[in-house]
């Protein structure tokens, strides 16, 4: 059977790729795009690294099969920077050193991402729930904690920042 | 393997009728790991999402109406609904990660037959009804005659739940759910309850209903607790007869989750609870009223 041809919005751009109709989004991402930030850990929605925002909705990646992006908007960690402008999640990631091996960072800084957009000033407990689908590890959950209150202070503060993707 | 997005209820029937081996799917949070793990081979795909019905949540003459396919995320961020209903609400809110709630729907989680599914104790203790799609015309069943075992149902292979029917609760009526895990988040149910009581204008039960997930091969209602409260005002009494009900209902299995022993046990615990905290609710609404 010939391959499917996908047309989307994959961070700001206009894309399209090829995939099989049982190829995961994720897959589909990583292998016809060519966007390998968001990364894969356990395939079968528990662990969050593969985190996505799936026209408007944060999903796993690994969760969605790729045809189900026609005509979507999907947003990745390769769209969280403003060329050399990191995201203001990005820089509190760094400057509290929220990641040790970083495999799980993308999934959690979209999802980051995503609760800010809803709740741009939650309590630590609400960013624990909302973190709850990521899981790191390395165990440096106190960190990214901290960092993305401190991000959201930031954004409240500037809130210029953070205003692309 | 072929994709397929039909656009209408009728156009998805006819593509089930031209491929016999099809799965339906909404969130495809259950089937992309039954695919991975090589546990369903289908060779067609009918995503359900396109189909203005099956992705509907409304209210109209006293009934919610919950389009199979509607990610239970709608649920919980329905604020009406939550009130009207808080146990299915809780039940929704519960489900996997938001990543996960933001796919999975009710239609799936019925269909999935799972003994441990979040939302069905809840649908179940609702008298919640399904209108399937067959070629014959659509019916309506009770969401209990779906699920005939683990992983079975009583659906035909051409045939998909189109939505959920729920009935508003009346003043003096609302409706519980607790579930049971070592997380907090992020676990699926050691066991679960649901419960629904309904008060008369003195404070008594007309009517109690209890299901208990997770403890069986399906999830089931326990009448012989719900008789113990019929007309009572409940007290503590009532509810250690309960939940010994509630605890010899179950028929668990013994699993890295929990014992027999533990599972009968957890189950009389979260009969009480959520009888108590139904029955709290439901005060406060004649209060309000």
């Amino acid at each position: 059977m010939s391959r499917l041809h996908i047309e989307c919005e994959i961070n700001g751009d206009d894309a399209e790729f090829l995939c099989d109709a049982d190829e995961s989004l994720l897959d589909a991402l990583r292998d016809e795009v060519g966007l390998t930030g968001t990364k894969e850990g356990c395939g079968t929605g528990d662990c969050g690294a593969c985190s996505i925002i799936l026209n408007g909705n944060l999903i796993c990646a690994c969760l969605a099969f790729a045809p189900e992006a026609q005509g979507g908007v999907i947003e990745t960690i390769e769209g969280m920077a403003d060329g050399d402008q990191l995201h203001p999640l990005q820089t509190a990631f760094l400057e509290h050193a929220a990641l040790q091996c970083g495999v799980c960072t993308p999934g959690v800084l979209i999802t980051s991402k995503s609760l800010l957009e809803s709740n741009p000033d939650p309590t630590e407990t609400e960013v624990r729930y909302a973190i709850a689908g990521n899981l790191c590890r390395c165990t440096g959950y106190d960190k990214i904690v901290k960092a993305i209150l401190v991000a959201a202070k930031e954004m409240k503060q500037n809130p210029m920042k953070g205003a692309r993707l | 393997m072929e994709y397929s997005l039909p656009q209408s209820v009728e156009e998805a029937l006819s593509t089930l009728n031209s491929e016999s081996n099809a799965t339906v799917f909404a969130g495809a949070t259950d089937l992309i790991p039954q695919l991975r793990g090589g546990r369903a081979e289908p060779r067609l795909l009918v995503d359900l999402k396109k189909i203005p019905s099956l992705m509907n949540l409304s209210f109209s003459k006293g009934t919610w109406k919950i389009g199979a396919a509607t990610p239970v995320a709608s649920i919980k961020n329905n604020e009406k609904l939550t009130k009207a209903l808080p146990g299915l609400s809780e039940a929704s809110a519960l489900i996997g990660s938001d990543q996960i709630q933001n796919r999975a729907s009710l239609g799936g989680n019925v269909c999935t037959a799972s003994p441990g599914a979040d939302t069905v104790p809840s649908l179940m203790v609702n008298d919640a009804l399904v209108v399937i799609a067959s070629n014959e015309g659509s019916r309506t069943i009770p969401v209990a005659d779906v699920i005939t075992g683990p992983g079975s149902i009583s659906l035909g292979s051409g045939e998909f739940i189109i939505e959920f029917l729920v009935p508003q609760p009346p003043p003096g009526r609302s409706d519980a759910y607790e579930r049971f895990i070592p997380r907090t988040e992020m676990d699926i149910a050691v066991v679960d309850a649901a419960a629904r009581v309904s008060l008369d204008e003195r404070g008594n039960c007309q009517e109690v209903r209890l299901a208990i997930g997770a403890a069986a091969p399906t999830i089931i209602r326990v009448p012989a607790a719900e008789r113990i409260l019929k007309g009572k005002k409940i007290n503590d009494e009532l509810l250690a007869e309960v939940m010994e009900e509630a605890s010899k209902a179950c028929r668990p299995i013994n699993d890295k989750r929990g014992t027999i022993e533990y599972r009968r046990q957890v189950a009389g615990v979260l009969a009480k609870r959520v009888i108590l905290l139904a029955e709290k609710r439901a005060l406060d609404k004649k209060e309000i009223k």
